[in-house]
C-alpha cells in the first residue's frame, strides 16, 4: 500500500519554566495510505492533538520528519506550506470557538477559498459554498446565519464544509464530536464516514472515545504520554488488545446497561491506587498498570510487532490475551 | 412518605429580553438516600432546574412553583434557599474550577467550610478536612491541603471539589455533569467515588447528566428531560431496558457501542432540539419523532403512568414490556 502521509520519529516539545521542556509527542512513527482513515485515541494531555497539529505544520517538530506524498514538509518555509493547505485541512473540536462571530456561516465557509483560490470569481465562489452546504446537509437558510444563531450540530457541519471546500486529500479531525450532544454525535460521525467514502479522503480521526473511533477507523493507534503504545486493526484493538492501557480504555467506556455499568464501578473500586511514576527510564504506564513487573520500572518497552499487523509497546504483550493476573505488589 | 426534596410545578423563566421558558412545570420527589438522575441534552433545562432549587439562578431568571427541602420552602422572596445550601444541599459542578477559589489553598477552603457549616474549632476542622481528602482518594492528602487548585490535574481537582461540597456534610448532593469534563478512565474513578460516598455518608444524590452510561451506574431512578419538561420517569433498570418514550429510546440507540464493529450507520435522532423560546403547540419532540401522528402536532401529551414508569407520549413504545 502506498503511503500518502508518513510521520517518522516525530517529537513535539513545549517549554516549561526554568528552561525545562516537556515532550508532548515522543518519537511517534505512523503512515496513512491514500483514502485511509486512522483513529488516534488517548486521554487528554497524551499528545494526540499536538501530533495532529504538528502534521499540519501548526506546531513545530522538535525532531523527526513528516512526508506528504514523498516530499518532506515539516521544515518547509511558511509560504510554501501555505500552498499545501488546499490539500490538508483540520476540523476542530469546539464548533462554537472556531467561527468568527461577525461572519455568517456561508462567509466563513468561503474563507479558505479567498486564501487558496484567490482568482475565483464571486459567482463561482457562491456555487462552491452552496455545494459544500449541500454536501454536509445544511440548508441555504442556515448558511445565512451567524454562529450564535446556529446549534452545535449545525456549526460542526459548517466546520466540515469549510474544510471540504478546498477539496483536500487529507483531513485531521480533532475530537469533532466530543462537544456535541449524544443524539447529534451520530449525525456527525455518519456524515464524516459518508464524506470520506465518497471523496476517498485520507483522515486522521482523533478522539478520547474508543467507541466513536471504532465506528470510523479501520486502523487504530492508542497513544499514552506522547507515545504510541498499541497500533492495530480495529478488530484486534477492540477484541484482542495486547496493551494494558488499551484494555483500560475499553473497560472505561460507559455502557448504558445497568449490569455492565455496575461491573465497571466494582472493577474501578478494586483497582489499586496509582504508584509513583517509574521515571524516564521505565514504562510510562507502569504506575497505573495492574500487570507491572520490576523490569517495567527500569526499562521502557519499545513498540514492536507482536501479532499479525499488531504493534505493541509492552514487555508482557506475548502473554496477552491469555489470562494475566494482576501482580501482587 | 416523607420526601427529602419535593419539587412541584417548577417553572423557570428568563428575561432575555423576551421571556424564555427554560423549565416548564416539573414535578419531582426525592427520598432520603435516594439517587435520581435527570438526563437530557444541552438546553433541556436540567441545569437550570438544579440552580432554581438552590436559589442560584442568574439575575434575569425567575422560578415559580414550589421546592421543599425537608419540608421548608426554598422558593420565596429574598434568598429563601440560603439556609439549605451547604449543610443541607451540597453542589458539585461540571467544571471543578468553578467551585474552588483559584487563589486559596485547597486546605484553607475546606477548613473554612467545615468551621462555618459545622461550627468546628479550627484544629478539629483541619483533621476533618485531611480525612475528607483521603476519603475522596486523593493520593497525598497532606500535600493537597497545601496545593492551589491549578496545581492539580482535572481528575484530582474534581475530587477536591467533591471534598469541598462534602465538607459541610450535606444530606443531599446536587451533581451537575460531574464527570463530563474528565477523561474516560478518570470518569469511571469519579463515578465509583460518588457511588461509595453516597453509600457511606447516607447521602441522597440528584445527578444531572447527558450521559446514559453514567446514569446506569449511579442512579436508582431516572427522569428524562426534553425542552424543559420531563418526558419519562422510572426505575433505572426498567427504563433503560424498556424505554417507553421515543426520545429515551432514540438517546439509548445513539450511544456508540463497541459490540458491533462495522461501518454501518450510527443510530441518530434527526434534527435538533427546539431552540430556547420557540413556542410549540403540540408535543415538543414531534418534529424529530419517528412515531409521530397528527394528534402529536396539536396536543401536547401529559406525563402519565404507563407500565412501571411515567411517560409523556400519546403513542409510547410498549414492545418487550412485561404485562
Amino acid at each position: 500500500m502506498n503511503a500518502v502521509l508518513e510521520v517518522r520519529d516525530a517529537a513535539v516539545r513545549y517549554a516549561l519554566a526554568r528552561g525545562r521542556t516537556i515532550a508532548a509527542v515522543d518519537g511517534v512513527t505512523l503512515s496513512l495510505a491514500e483514502g485511509e482513515i486512522v483513529g488516534l485515541v488517548g486521554e487528554s494531555g497524551c499528545g494526540k492533538s499536538s501530533l495532529g497539529r504538528a502534521i499540519l505544520g501548526l506546531v513545530r517538530l522538535a525532531s523527526g520528519q513528516v512526508f506528504w506524498k514523498g516530499r518532506r514538509i515539516d521544515s518547509l518555509p511558511r509560504r510554501e506550506f501555505r500552498a499545501l493547505r488546499g490539500e490538508m485541512q483540520l476540523v476542530f473540536q469546539d464548533p462554537h470557538a472556531c467561527f468568527d462571530p461577525r461572519m455568517t456561516l456561508a462567509e466563513s465557509i468561503a474563507e479558505p477559498l479567498r486564501a487558496l483560490a484567490a482568482g475565483l470569481e464571486e459567482s463561482a465562489r457562491t456555487v462552491r459554498v452552496e455545494s459544500a452546504l449541500d454536501e454536509v446537509g445544511l440548508d441555504r437558510e442556515v448558511g445565512a446565519r451567524y454562529p450564535h444563531q446556529a446549534s452545535g450540530g449545525q456549526l460542526q457541519r459548517a466546520g466540515i464544509a469549510r474544510a471540504l471546500i478546498v477539496a483536500p486529500q487529507f483531513m485531521v479531525c480533532d475530537e469533532p464530536v466530543s462537544a456535541l450532544d449524544v443524539s447529534v454525535q451520530g449525525q456527525i460521525v455518519n456524515l464524516l464516514a459518508r464524506v470520506r467514502r465518497e471523496r476517498g479522503l485520507a483522515c486522521l480521526f482523533i478522539s478520547h472515545n474508543l467507541a466513536v473511533v471504532a465506528r470510523l477507523a479501520e486502523r487504530i493507534l492508542v497513544m499514552y504520554r506522547g507515545r504510541i503504545v498499541e497500533a492495530a486493526a480495529r478488530e484486534a484493538i477492540v477484541r484482542a488488545p495486547r496493551h494494558p492501557y488499551t484494555r483500560l480504555l475499553l473497560d472505561s467506556v460507559p455502557d448504558p446497561h445497568p449490569q455492565a455499568a455496575r461491573k465497571l464501578l466494582a472493577a474501578v473500586r478494586e483497582s489499586p491506587a496509582p504508584l509513583a511514576d517509574a521515571g524516564a527510564d521505565g514504562c510510562p504506564f507502569a504506575s497505573r498498570c495492574p500487570w507491572v513487573l520490576a523490569r517495567c520500572r527500569t526499562s521502557a518497552p519499545l513498540l514492536r510487532p507482536v501479532a499479525d499487523q499488531q504493534l505493541v509497546a509492552c514487555h508482557r504483550a506475548e502473554e496477552w490475551p491469555k489470562g494475566l493476573t494482576p501482580a501482587a505488589t | 412518605m416523607s420526601a427529602l426534596l419535593e419539587i412541584r410545578a417548577l417553572t423557570v423563566d428568563f428575561l432575555a429580553p423576551r421571556v424564555v421558558r427554560a423549565v416548564d412545570g416539573v414535578d419531582l420527589a426525592l427520598g432520603p438516600r435516594e439517587r435520581l438522575a435527570i438526563v437530557g441534552e444541552s438546553g433541556s433545562g436540567k441545569t437550570q432546574l438544579l440552580l432554581a432549587c438552590t436559589g442560584l439562578l442568574a439575575a434575569n431568571g425567575r422560578a415559580m412553583g414550589s421546592v421543599r427541602f425537608e419540608g421548608r420552602e426554598l422558593l420565596g422572596p429574598g434568598d429563601a434557599a440560603a439556609p439549605a445550601r451547604g449543610s443541607g444541599i451540597g453542589f458539585v459542578f461540571q467544571d471543578a474550577g468553578g467551585s474552588l477559589t483559584p487563589h486559596r489553598r485547597i486546605g484553607d477552603q475546606l477548613v473554612e467550610v467545615a468551621m462555618a457549616a459545622r461550627g468546628m474549632p479550627k484544629r478539629h476542622a483541619c483533621d476533618e478536612s485531611l480525612a475528607m481528602l483521603g476519603r475522596v482518594r486523593l493520593p497525598d492528602p497532606g500535600s493537597t491541603m497545601n496545593a492551589y487548585p491549578h496545581e492539580l490535574s482535572g481528575g484530582m481537582r474534581q475530587r477536591a471539589a467533591i471534598a469541598l461540597a462534602l465538607a459541610a456534610r450535606p444530606r443531599l448532593l446536587f451533581a451537575d455533569e460531574p464527570t463530563s469534563a474528565l477523561d474516560v478512565t478518570v470518569q469511571a474513578e469519579v463515578m465509583a467515588l460518588l457511588d461509595a460516598l453516597c453509600r457511606d455518608l447516607g447521602m441522597a444524590l440528584l445527578l444531572v447528566t447527558h450521559d446514559l452510561g453514567v446514569v446506569a451506574a449511579l442512579a436508582g431512578r431516572i427522569a428524562v428531560m426534553y425542552a424543559g419538561r420531563i418526558v419519562e420517569e422510572g426505575d433505572t433498570d426498567e427504563l433503560l431496558a424498556n424505554p417507553a418514550h421515543p426520545y429515551t429510546a432514540g438517546l439509548l440507540a445513539s450511544v456508540p457501542s463497541l459490540s458491533a464493529l462495522d461501518d454501518g450507520e450510527l443510530a441518530t435522532i434527526p434534527g435538533a432540539p427546539p431552540r430556547a423560546g420557540e413556542t410549540i403547540q403540540g408535543c415538543r419532540f414531534e418534529p424529530r419523532c419517528p412515531r409521530r401522528r397528527e394528534r402529536c402536532r396539536v396536543e401536547g401529551p401529559r406525563l402519565e403512568a404507563g407500565g412501571t414508569s411515567l411517560v409523556a407520549c400519546h403513542y409510547p413504545l410498549d414492545a418487550g414490556r412485561s404485562p
